[in-house]
This record gives structure tokens, sequence and C-alpha cells, in this order.
């Protein structure tokens, strides 16, 4: 399957390779560096390359590529799952997935690569068990490690991968018994010039976060689970009970985890939080052009919209921008290209806007289509969608945990064509 | 020293660039460079004692490595620390080990024994661990031990153990192909493994080392089926994408009618309109009209086992793995009907939120989707849509798949849709756009105008690529119908003046040659024009020049023929051959000689020949020839490796090869019974008739075929227990036991002096004869099983009831218990069992036990009827302190056809085990359906989860043909609901068994007063109460009912309540005695509180469910 696995930066240095089976050199990797030239952007290198003797697979998270050489057929998706999870297990464990946190880390990266693979094929990729066999390092413990001369390798051997639940450990203690519940809804939409909906929907996540003692039971019911259109479960949600009753039992797994993520889709009216009066226009005399954004509230159910910010790909020929923004900042990005206007919050009564001129590159032809906004907001305590959790129930312990459910409402993909 | 030497050698090879030559004596480490200085280090701190320098070292060498620099160096003295205490030393000492042994394979030699030692160890864990480095060890030479040591650990105990052996089986083969044959041994071994654990990664090994062994499947294929949802995600692709091949060779194709009908329909009008004699046309018939006949004649019939596949893998599409949906997606789209294949695009559509690196994958299959089947897809057709942040490959890909998806319908949206992309500044996606158009417009006839349209606005656009590209695809529509826009080619014509880029070029001069006649006066000033800059072209473009004079000198000489010989001398001095020669060629063909004989008066033929209009194809068209979802339909190239899906087959294989096996739980066996209902089908359908559809046949409806297969013995032992029931209550009904005890008498008293006489000493002989042979049994075993010899004893005396004091408790419990009718043929048979074995031991005269057999379950059966009057005037007076009589459930272990004429069936007889008290007895009723005798019935090899126990029944030593024997067996479930596997072994044959009781069934009735009870309810409250409301069903609102209806589904008793809208129950766990209450509270309507206290959890929330079921329905 998985034969071996190069990590390698921005710049097309490869950092750290590990091989499950024979060494594969690192020549094979021209072929990726090949491609990479090739393309503009580095999110264009196709993620499924074919060589003489192998094909790479690679994905790009944060700056990184983690690049994995096959050898035989295996199903492409299967690869980049794995090395997504892999990417995960990286930020789950060092707070973040950058070169420089994983060089400093490189022993601990070089063993959780160990175990994730055996021969090729996933081995253990549940956090719960991997932090059984190699403890993430913390100051404290890297502290008294050095005092001590202790490991970060766990001396207990994992029992996590022997049982029916290998997403939990066994003995978790807590002196706060707490189960957090975060339901992030974003809006992905397309809205056209002027300002109808081409297309919205809304993606949910629920985020756990579980720090219980034993073996809870829990059972998470929602006052409104028809509302759900498409739905797909952290493993540890049994199934069944959603088919028949519609609620989420399961042994939740311990620490911070996605428990599941649902869709609610266009057939239903999708609630837009703000609407976009824009004008953005280039002459054809005269290298300039004018520029006019006006945000404003629209479906809000009374919360405000924090947060706002407004990104705009320009046109190569855009030189600078000259604007004046009523609130917030904007900046020009002259290399990328990007404008970036960082409003924060939006106030109804004197509503933000960013108007100016815009200087062209001179006997360049007027740009073609006006470049699209993309939007982000954020709306604290409110689910746009309506979800609503009715109830958490605990069984399998005896104790009182605290309870929580926050609502958070973000754009998704939300974007605005001029 | 040759450790030393070894090292030597090697360093010259693989140290890395610019290393001096260096000696080992650390002494002289001064005069070389610091890197090697650092190795010493290294060598000094890895030999020194303390754990802290040894970590550190190995630290920075595993360092080394994954930065991929050379260590090798260091082998010797990494390789010493391979036994070393400290775990995680060991660990990276593991890592270098596994990363260097394949280069330096005599050295790593060394540490083979450390983990062949580890290989022994008692912990589950340091096993596997030991097997997993040896197996990464590739080396040649330890080929033998590593086949030893699977071998092993493909029988260990543990289930990690045995994962890790089927993961070490891929290892062992890429390093030694020799080996298939015996690795293909230990996969099968490993496949009969019902641990959800193993099950994904042995498949994975049956991939990588025999996937052409479809074979070793047919047993399995149920028992994967039925795991799969509890497998690991990585196995579970494994799987599935394996069990879609599996199912291609095994089932016939759904579709089949369809797509024969679509085809025969096709065909119809060719056939049926030329001649109306039916007996000809059967003979004229194409091969495929035939079998559409034969369709026709008997519509398809999913198999059950196809249809298990299909349900068990649809709940996977809500996994969180993209892998895993993808998997199941590829699975329906595959091998579902094509009414079924909806389910799965829902499923992908989410998975368009995720990686940009998923959405490459998944649209690149939803593409090939799209053209197979459009409307799978059409509500999602928003989702779609393009935003100008993604990547280009993704764009180019959505477009793809929108214009699959376009239709009459929505082709105003789509269109609409594209007019915003050719805005776009990514001008290799409005390039694809412009291609979509084109395509959309020959496909659906009613925008084709419309589309063409658009094109030529675009064509005054500025950028030259769009302008190019629309040229390319306006060409390709106009030769769909040219007469119709000479318009389009005249203002095309005016576009050679500014537009540059040469395929745009080339291909309006090849429309304006091609449809010269559509434009008799543009054209030769074309001519005329690229003529002047003719030196000037590209290749391309020349090409065509030449092409476009041509047929104008073939239409219009009058005007052209100088023009054409001028550009042909050109041509005959350009710097390209291919240039050169297509202008001798042209000219030899076009003008007349006296050498160019016959041809040149076949040139305007060949020339204005009507050239068929390209078809615009999707590059997706045909890619589904490969299994979705693989690489090499990304690819749309065989990868190596890759396993052919194949076609359906034309006659489905005999599924009986999947019949091996008893299904894991009892739902399973409704299913089996299903499958032997249609099995049957296609025999007598061709006479009957088909009448449900297979859909029907999946619902739960079988009964008929279920008493059908019980063959009447279900139904006797059903009513069997229910007497029993009530017996158990009535400790008083002496007259029942006298009738038992003179049934007995007489049928007994024949052996009597034979079993009095080697009462004790055939037991242990027994027990030897048994020991020899069952060489597989659990060490407990042997003690279980004395006891159950003991037991039998005890039974089989209890007739000659005077005997020794402690006995006689025994037996008075028996008697309450034990002393059931259904049961007695089981004692008979033991008997006669046991006569037989003393017979054959002391060479007696064969005394006739199977004409004995049959008179006693025949009076049994009688006496059964009669029971069952008394126990339900039992149940009516007295229903406050007993449980009432309840019909109990049997279940099937064993079905007559799987058991090749051998059925079994067990109940919960609920009656206390008397030899053990913590297990729950099971009755189970054999019945021989065969020819022949069945000899030398018994269990072996029980594969129990940790805790539990089993005693086995006694071997039943014959079952004569056509009769039948009950026997108990005690199961010790630990409370839990695990199932008990054992092996049921005949004389010839060995079946797989397995036992799940229901929740219900793990307790034990309690006889407590009203004060008790609430006493103990109220230390159960809390997490411990479970409380569930519902609605009663119209027939079960009254006590009698509800009492009725608990007391079926679990072993409880009724405490007596002075409300008459209140029950109460209450029971203890058979294992661990916890006390398990039970409330029901009805109101008005029938609106109930059930209410469940118990200590475990787990069993209270399934009793709820339980109840709940059985109380609502």
């Amino acid at each position: 399957m998985i034969h071996s696995l190069f990590l390698i930066n921005q710049s097309g240095d490869i950092f750290l390779e590990k091989h499950w089976k024979s060494v594969i050199g690192r020549s094979v990797c021209d072929y990726f560096f090949e491609a990479k030239e090739k393309a503009v952007d580095p999110e264009n290198v196709a993620p499924v390359l074919q060589t003489p003797h192998h094909y790479l697979i690679s994905i790009l998270r944060g700056k990184l590529f983690f690049l994995s050489v096959i050898q035989t057929e295996v199903p492409p998706l299967f690869v980049i799952e794995f090395l997504h999870r892999v990417a995960d297990t990286f930020q789950d464990y060092f707070g973040d997935c950058s070169e420089g946190v994983i060089k400093d880390n490189l022993v601990t990266v070089y063993e959780l690569l160990e175990e994730m693979l055996d021969n090729g094929f996933p081995l253990a990729t549940e956090s719960n068990v991997l932090k059984e066999m190699i403890r993430p390092p913390t100051i404290l413990r890297s502290v008294v490690n050095t005092l001590t001369g202790g490991s970060n390798v766990g001396d207990t051997l994992p029992t996590g991968q022997l049982s029916n639940i290998p997403w939990r450990r066994a003995g978790v203690k807590y002196t706060n018994n707490e189960a957090y519940f975060d339901v992030i809804e974003e809006i992905d939409a397309i809205l056209d010039k002027s300002g109808t909906t081409v297309c919205a929907e809304i993606q949910g996540v629920i985020e756990a976060c579980v720090r219980l003692t034993g073996m809870p039971d829990l059972t998470l019911s929602f006052m409104n689970p028809r509302l759900l259109d498409d739905v797909s479960f952290h493993p540890c949600v049994r199934f069944k009970r959603w088919e028949s009753e519609r609620v989420l039992s399961f042994i939740p797994p311990d620490g911070n985890f996605t428990l599941m993520t649902y869709h609610v889709s266009s057939q239903n009216l999708v609630a837009i939080p703000v609407y976009v009066k824009q004008n953005i226009s280039f002459f054809e005399t005269g290298p300039c052009g004018r520029l006019d954004i006006t945000i404003g509230p629209k479906q809000t159910m009374g919360k405000t919209v924090e947060g706002l910010m407004v990104t705009i790909h320009m046109p190569k020929a855009v030189l600078s921008a000259n604007l004046t923004a009523t609130q917030g900042n904007y900046s020009y990005d002259l290399a990328t290209k990007v404008l970036v206007w960082d409003i924060g919050k939006l106030n109804p009564q004197k509503l933000p806007n960013l108007r100016g001129s815009l200087s062209m590159q001179a006997g360049v032809p007027r740009p073609e289509e006006n470049p699209s906004l993309n939007i982000e907001l954020k709306i604290q305590q409110l689910a746009i969608s309506g979800l609503k959790v009715s109830r958490l129930d605990m069984y399998g312990e005896k104790y009182k945990p605290f309870k929580g459910v926050k609502y958070v409402t973000k754009a998704g993909k939300f974007q605005v064509r001029t | 020293m040759s450790v030393s030497s070894a090292f030597n050698d090697e360093k010259g090879g693989s140290s890395s660039v610019g290393e001096p030559e260096y000696g080992h004596d650390p002494a002289s480490g001064g005069i070389f460079s610091s890197d090697y200085k650092r190795h010493d280090d290294l060598k000094e701190m890895l030999d020194s004692n303390k754990d802290s320098l040894k970590l550190e070292a190995m630290k920075r060498i595993v360092a080394m490595i994954a930065r991929g620099k050379n260590a090798s160096d260091l082998f010797p003295a990494v390789v010493k620390n391979v036994a070393c205490k400290n775990i995680e030393v060991k660990k990276l000492v593991y890592v270098y080990l596994v990363r260097y042994a394949e280069e330096q394979q005599d050295l790593a030699l060394l540490s083979i024994s450390t983990f062949q030692r580890g290989l022994k160890d008692p912990n589950q864990l340091i096993r596997a661990s030991a097997l997993r480095v040896l197996s990464s060890i590739r080396v040649t030479i330890i080929v033998p031990i590593m086949m030893l040591a699977i071998k092993e650990a493909a029988s260990d105990m543990s289930p990690y153990v045995r994962k890790t052996a089927a993961h070490a089986i891929p290892k062992l083969y890429s390093l030694d192909p020799e080996q298939k044959d015996q690795l293909i041994e230990v996969i099968e071994k490993l496949l009969a493994d019902k641990t959800t654990l193993v099950a994904g990664s042995v498949v994975m090994a049956f991939e990588e080392v025999c996937p052409e062994r479809i074979d070793l499947i047919h047993k399995n294929y149920r028992k994967l089926c039925n795991l799969l949802i509890d497998v690991e995600e990585w196995g579970q692709v494994v799987i599935i994408n394996m069990l879609t091949r599996y199912a291609r060779t095994q089932f016939l194709n759904p579709n089949i009618n369809e797509s024969l009908l679509e085809e025969g329909s096709g065909g119809e009008k060719a056939f049926y309109g030329s001649d109306d004699d039916e007996d000809e046309d059967e003979e004229e018939k194409e091969k495929k009209a035939e079998a559409m006949a034969m369709a026709k004649r008997k519509p398809y019939v999913m198999d059950p086992d196809h249809r298990l596949l299909l349900r068990n893998t649809k709940p996977l599409l809500q996994s969180r793995n993209a892998a895993v949906v993808m998997a199941v997606a590829q699975l329906y789209f595959h091998l579902a009907p094509k009414a079924e294949v909806g389910v799965i695009a829902k499923a992908l559509v989410r998975l368009l939120r995720s990686h940009s690196e998923v959405q490459y994958v998944v649209l690149q299959n939803v593409a090939t989707m799209t053209i197979k089947r459009r409307g799978m897809f059409e509500p999602y057709l928003k989702s779609f849509y393009i935003r100008s942040t993604d990547p280009t490959q993704i764009k180019v890909l959505k477009l793809e798949v929108l214009t699959n998806l376009a239709n009459e319908t929505n082709i105003s949206t789509i269109l609409r849709e594209f007019q915003t992309y050719i805005k776009s500044m990514d001008k290799d996606f409005v390039a694809a756009t412009i291609q979509a158009i084109g395509r959309c417009a020959t496909n659906i006839g009613e925008v084709r105008d419309t589309c063409l349209n658009g094109l030529v606005q675009l064509l005054s656009n500025r950028d030259e690529l769009v302008v190019a590209e629309s040229v390319v695809v306006i060409k390709k529509l106009l030769q769909m119908q040219p007469e119709k826009h000479s318009d389009i080619i005249k203002h095309m014509a005016k576009l050679t003046d500014n537009i540059q880029v040469p395929m745009a070029r080339a291909s309006i001069l090849w429309l304006i040659g091609e449809y010269c006649e559509h434009v008799p006066k543009i054209a030769p000033d074309v001519l005329r024009k690229m003529a002047k800059s003719f030196t000037n072209e590209e290749d391309i473009v020349k090409l065509q020049i030449i092409n476009l004079a041509a047929k104008l000198y073939l239409t219009n000489s009058k005007q052209t023929k100088l023009l054409t010989q001028y550009v042909l001398n050109l041509a005959k001095y350009d710097q390209n051959y291919d240039i050169r020669d297509r202008a001798r060629f042209i000219r030899q063909l076009i003008v007349p000689t006296e050498k160019s004989g016959a041809l040149s008066k076949y040139a305007k033929k060949l020339f204005l020949a009507l050239k068929p209009a390209p078809v615009l194809e999707s590059p997706f068209k045909d890619r589904d020839h490969f299994q979705l979802g693989s690489l090499s339909h990304l690819l749309n190239a065989k990868a190596g490796g890759y396993q052919e899906l194949p076609d359906w087959p034309e006659a489905a294989p005999d599924p009986s090869v999947r019949n091996v096996e008893v299904p894991e739980w009892t739902k399973c066996s409704s299913r089996e019974k299903r499958r032997e209902k249609k099995v049957e089908k296609p025999f007598y359908s061709d006479s009957e008739g088909e009448s449900g559809p297979t859909e029907s046949a999946d619902s739960e409806s079988d009964s008929a075929s279920g008493s059908e297969s019980g063959s009447g013995s279900g139904e006797e032992s059903g009513s069997g227990s229910a007497s029993e029931e009530s017996e158990e209550g009535s400790d008083s009904e002496e007259e029942e036991e006298e009738m038992e005890k003179d049934n007995k008498k007489k049928t007994k008293i024949e052996f009597k002096k034979q079993v009095q006489e080697s009462e004790s000493e055939q037991s242990s002989e027994e027990e030897e004869r048994k020991h020899k042979r069952k060489s597989k049994l659990q060490k407990s075993d042997s003690e279980s099983e004395s006891d159950e010899e003991e037991e039998s004893e005890s039974e089989s005396s209890q007739s000659e009831s005077e005997e020794s004091e402690s006995e006689a408790e025994v037996k008075k419990k028996k008697k309450a218990g034990d002393s059931k009718p259904p049961s007695k043929p089981v004692k008979m048979e033991k008997e006669g069992r046991k006569e037989m074995s003393l017979l054959d031991l002391d060479d007696f005269e064969p005394t006739p036990s199977p004409q004995i057999t049959p008179v006693n379950t025949f009076r049994s059966s009688s006496l059964v009827t009669d029971l069952e009057g008394l126990s339900l005037s039992d149940s009516v007076l007295s229903p406050t302190t007993i449980a009432p009589s309840s019909t109990v459930k049997s279940y099937e272990l064993l079905h007559r056809i799987t058991g090749e004429g051998l059925s079994v069936e067990y109940c919960f007889s609920r009656q206390p085990f008397s030899s053990d008290a913590n297990m729950v007895a099971v009755q189970m009723q054999f019945t021989n359906n065969s020819t022949s005798e069945t000899k030398s019935l018994h269990m072996e090899d029980v594969k129990l989860q940790s805790g539990m126990r089993v005693k086995e029944f006694a071997e039943i030593e014959s079952l004569p043909a056509g009769e039948s024997a009950t026997a108990v067996m005690g199961i010790d479930f630990c409370d839990s609901t695990q199932a008990a596997n054992f092996q049921l072994c005949t004389h010839t044959r060995k079946f797989f068994v397995s036992i799940q009781p229901p929740v219900g069934e793990l307790m034990q009735p309690v006889f407590l007063t009203e004060n008790e009870f609430k006493k103990e309810q109220g230390q159960l409250m809390g997490m411990n109460e479970i409380t569930e409301k519902l609605t009663l069903d119209i027939k079960c609102r009254n006590e009698h009912a509800i009492v009725q209806r608990v007391t079926t589904t679990a072993n409880l008793s009724r405490v007596p309540c002075g409300s008459d809208k209140e029950c109460r129950f209450a029971g203890r766990t058979v294992t661990s005695g916890s006390l398990v209450l039970v409330t029901v509270v009805t109101k008005d309507e029938g609106a109930t509180q059930l209410t469940v206290n118990c200590e475990k959890m787990v069993i209270g929330t399934m009793l709820v469910k339980d109840i709940l079921l059985a109380l609502t329905q």
C-alpha cells in the first residue's frame, strides 16, 4: 500500500522521509517538483501523479506537502484520507502542523508514523490509542523528563487497540467532569451581481470536547433532527439508534473530536445574513478603476455579525488601490493581488463602506471580469439552520457532569459575483 | 571482529559525501571531521550503562534517519541494545533495525533471538510487537523463522496477535513469493476468524497475496458482510472493494432485465417489424434477444446474499472516512439495481465539502457516474457550481460534471452559469467552459443555435485564447448543419486577418475549404491572403492552406488554379518534410497529368466527401470498466496489481457454496431460511411462474418457509417448553412427576442394571475417550466435561430415586426443572448412547436404542399437550406470584440444508442449570432429516469472550434418520449478549455455530415482596434507572397481556402489587446476581410508563428496548 512518505516544504526541501518497506530514493520526488513547477499555484498540483515505476499521491496541508509513494493499485482516497489523518494527528499532538514544529519533534513524529502504518497498511490511527503509546509533548513533561530521564513513550502497552471501542482509552479520570459541544454551521453560498442567491446550503459540524471519568455512555438529542439532510458520524456513534430514534448515542473518545457533520440542503431556504452592494468598474479610457462596496445586515435573527472580512482577488493588471474605509482597515498585497478589508463588527446604524480608485497597469487591456468578493463573518449564539440540542443524558457513570452547548454560524465558501 | 569488518566494508559504500577515512578507535578520533566524532560520541553513548544516554543517542540517530542521512555505520552499536529494558530505547532500536536490516543482513541476524523470545511472551502485546518487527526485517535467511512465527501467531489466543500475523503475511510474501502456498493456508485459516480486529487485515493480506483465490471467500462471505460495520475504517475499505469483485463473479446482474429490454426494444423494430410469425421469430432472434425472452419468462430474483451485501454496506455511507464512503459508492454503482444506486449521490456530494484532494478524486468518479446514470446527480446540480477560488483542476472537473448533467430542462440554468464562467480570469478554465458549451450544444439540439450564437459573440473577445477555442468548437458545431450557417462562416473568414492562434486559423481554413460551396466568393480571396503569408505561418496552418487550395482547385479551378500552383510551389520547398510530402501528394492527386492515372478522377470524392460530424465526447466515457474509486480509474490506465472487475456471469454460480456456515446471530437465521426459499425458486418458477419480486421477498415475512424448514419439530418443542414454564411455578404438581416417573421407568427399566453396574467406571472411561479425541478443547473444559458426565449420570439415574441424600437434593431441583417432557428424549438419547458405549466397551448384545427413542418422543409430545392445558389453567389461577406461561421462542442453530440434513434449534428453557447456577440453560433439539444415521454428535472448539464459560452437552452417540433428540447445555454469558461460538461435530462433518442470547434470558426470576421491591428500587435510582414512555398496543391494554409480554421477553417473575394499574417484575442476572426490577405503570388511553432499575446499565438499556418492542407490537 503506502510505500514511503516524504514531507516537503513550500520551497521544495524534503525535511522528513519515512519508509515502510524497502527504501525508495529521494529522486522519485523530482517528478513531483516538475509538476509543482508547472502549476502556477501550489494547490493546482494534481494530487495523483504517475511516474515510470511509482505513483505519487500528495496532499497540501498548511504549506506542507505530504507526498506518499505508491507502487501498486490502491484506492487514491484511501491514501489521501490517511495522509490527512497524519496531518490531523500532528495538529493534535503539537497544536500546529508546520515545518518548524515537526522538526522540533522529529523523533516523536517518527515514532508516530511507525505506529500509524505497518507495512504500508494503517494500524493505529485513533488519537486515543496513539496517545496511550506515545504521549504528546508538553512543557511540563519535557522538564520532568530531562530531570528524571523519563520518556515520552508510554510504558504501559496500549490496550485501546484490543478493546471494542478503540477510540477511548481505559481508566480516564478527571476531577472536573465536563462535556462541551460546539454546533458550528457554515453557510456556503454564491450570490450573483444583483444579490440574488444562486445557490446556498449549510454545512454543520458538531465539535465535542468531552472530559469525563470512566466509561460514560452519552445520548444527545435534538429538538428538530428532521432538519438534517445528510449526516456523517464519528465511528463511536451508534448508527442504528440514529436510524430509529434520531438521537446520537455514543461512548465518546477522550478529549476533542468531531462528533458529526451534517448538511442542510439548498431545498430549504437558507437565510443569508448580509447583503452586499458593490460597484467595481474598470474604465476603458485611462489606467484606473473604481471600487465601492457597502455591506449591510439582512437576516441575522437579531444577532450581531462579527468578524466581517472581505477578500478580493484582483486582476493582475491592478497595481495599487487608493481607498477609504468608513470602518476597519484594508490592505492590498501587490504580490498576490489580494485586497483584504477587515471590518470587524457590523453596525446596522452605520453601514461600513469602502470606496476609492484602483490604478491599473498602463497598456494592458481592461480586465474582462470583475473580481468576486469572498466574505467571512461570524455570528455567535446562533445556528442559522435553527438546529437546537434538546438534551444530553449520561449513562454508565454516577457523577453529574457539567454540560454545555455553544452555537456559532460562520460564512463558509461565501462568494458574491460582481 | 567480523562485526567491525563488516561495518568497515559497509561504510565505504554508504557514508555520505566528503567524509574522510576513519578508524574505529575513538582515541584517534581527533583528526577526523566533527561529523565522525559525533558518530563516535553516539557509539560511546550507546555503550554506556545509563538508559538516558542511550536514549539520547538513539533519538539523535533516529532524527538522522528521518532527515534521510545515512546512519548505517552505527548498526553494530545499535543492535546490541535490542534487548534493552527501557521501552523507548527498545522502540527506537526497532525503528533503526527495520530501516537498516536489509543492508546489513548478517548483523541483523544477531537480533533475531530476542524476537523469537518475544514471540513466546505471555503478554499478547509483546508477542504482537515481536512478530511485527521480526516480519519487518527484510532478510531472506529468516524466511523459515518468519513462516513458523506467522503460523503460530495465526492460531494465537489473542485476536491482536492474529491481526499482526495477518499483517506479516504480505511482508513475507514480498520477501519470498515462493512461500505463497503456505501463506494461502494461513490466510484461509485467518479468513475463518470471527473477530472484527482480524477481518480487515486478513482481507488486505488476501488481496496482496492471492486475490485470484476467490473461492476462499465463499464460506466467509456472510460473516464478512455481517462484521463489516464493526471493522475499523481502513479494513472496511479493503473488504468492500474485495466484496465488490466477489459479488461480480457470484451474482447475476440486477439490471439485466432492464438493459436487455432496452436493447431488445431497439431490436424489436428491426425484427418484429419484418416478420410477424412467432415461431420463425424465435429462430431468428439473436442470442441476446433470446436471453431477453428468458428474462421475461423468469424475472430476475436477487440472491439474498447479494441483498445482504447491499444492506450491510449502506450505513457506511455515513462514515466520516471519505475512502469508506467512496468504497460503498462504487459498490452500489457496480452492484446495485438501478433504482437503488441513487442513495450514494447525497454522500458523494457531501464529500465535495472536504479537502481539495478528496474533491478531486470524488469529482473524477462522479464524472464517470454521471455519464451512465445522469438522473442520480441531477438534484444536486447546484452543488457543482464553480467558485472563483476553486483550484483549476477542480473547476475543470466540476465543469465536466455539469456538462454531463445538462439536459433539456436544466440547460438554460447551466448555460447562464457558464456565461459567468466565460468571464473568469483563469483562461484555462474559460477554454474548458467553451468546450463544455460545445458539448452541450451537440447533445441538446434545442439549444444548438443559442450556443452557436453565444460562441460567435465570443469571437469578438479580446482574449485570443478564448477566440481560438471558440473557433475550434464552432467548427465542430457547424459540421452538423453547415448549410444554415454560411453567415457564420463568412464572419469567421474575416477573422483570419486578426486571429493569430494557429489552431484557430487552421480550423477556420478547414471550415472554409470544406464549405467553400456555401461561400463561393470569399473562399478564393481567403486563399489569396493566405498564399501571401504562407511562409510565415505555423505548420498546421500551412497544411490547412494546402488543403484549402486543393479543395478550391477541385470546385473552382477557374479562379484558383494559379493560386493553387503558387501555394504548392511554396510548399515544395518548405523546411518541414510533412508539408513537402503533402504538397507532392496533392499535386499528383488533383492536377491531371499523363502519369497520374485513375486516382485523380476520384480526387473530388476523396477531398469533398461528406464527413461525419465529430462526436464531442466526455473524456470520462467508458471509464467505468475500471472499478470506480481505484487508482487505475483515476489514471485511466491499469495500475500495477489492479484486479480487473469481472463481468457479471451469464448464469449464477451455485449459491450453496456460501452455505456452510451458520449465521452469526438469530436475525440471520431468518435470512438463511429466506435464501433457502429462493434457492428453490428457480426450479419451480418455470412451471409455476414467479409471484413476488425480490424486494418483497426481502421483507421479513418468511413465516411460511420457516415452518416448512422447521418441519414441525419447532412447534412441538415450542409447546413443550410452554408446559415447562408452568411446571416451574407449580412445585406441588405431584401427579405430573408421577407420570413422568412412570414414563421414564417404562423406558429405562431395561438399562437400569447396566447403568447401575458401570456407572462410575463408564463415566471415567468415557471421559478418557473424549480427551483423546478432543485435543483442541480448552483447559477448563476438561473439568466441565467431567461435570457434565456427572450430571448426565445423575439425570440418568433419576428414576431410581432411592439413592444417597445429597444427590436427592439435586434431583429434587431437577424434578422441578428438568423433568420436562421435551428434555426427556435427551435423557433417553443419553441413555441410549451410554448403552451403546457400554456395549462397545463390554461387548454386550446391542440393544436397539433407535426403536426406543421414537416411542419416547411420541409419548412426550402427547404428554406435552396434556400439560399444556394444565399449565394454562394454572397461570390463570395464580398470576400474581409466578411467571405465567409463555411460549418459549426457539432459534435456529443449524439449518437442515446447511447441516446436510441435520437441523438444530435451540431455546432458552429458563430452567436453572443444575450443575452451575451461573449458567443459562440452553436446550437444543436435534433433528436428523437426512436418510442416514448421524453419529457421535458433540461439540468442539469452543470460542468465547473472556470470562465466559460453557458446559457442553453430552455426546449423542447416534441419531437415526428422521428422528429428533434434545440436549441441554449451559453457558455462562457473563451478563453480556456476546455470542458463544463453537463447532457442532458429527462423525463426518463440523459446523460452525453460535448462540447469542437475548438480554432477557440473562436473568432468572426472584421473588420479592412489595416492600422489598420498593426498598431495592429506592437504592437503584439515578443513573441506574431508565424510564421510557410508550403507548400500548390496543391488544395488550390489560394486565394479563402486559404480564405475558414482559415475561416472554425477559425471564422475570411478577411481584405482587396493590394497584392494578401497575405491574412489577423482579429478577437477578444469572452471573453477577444484580437485581433487575421492571415496573410498568399504565395510565389512560394506553399511555404507559416503563421503568427498569438495574445496576448494570447496559443490561438495563437493552432490556428497556426489548420490553418496549414487546409491548408496542
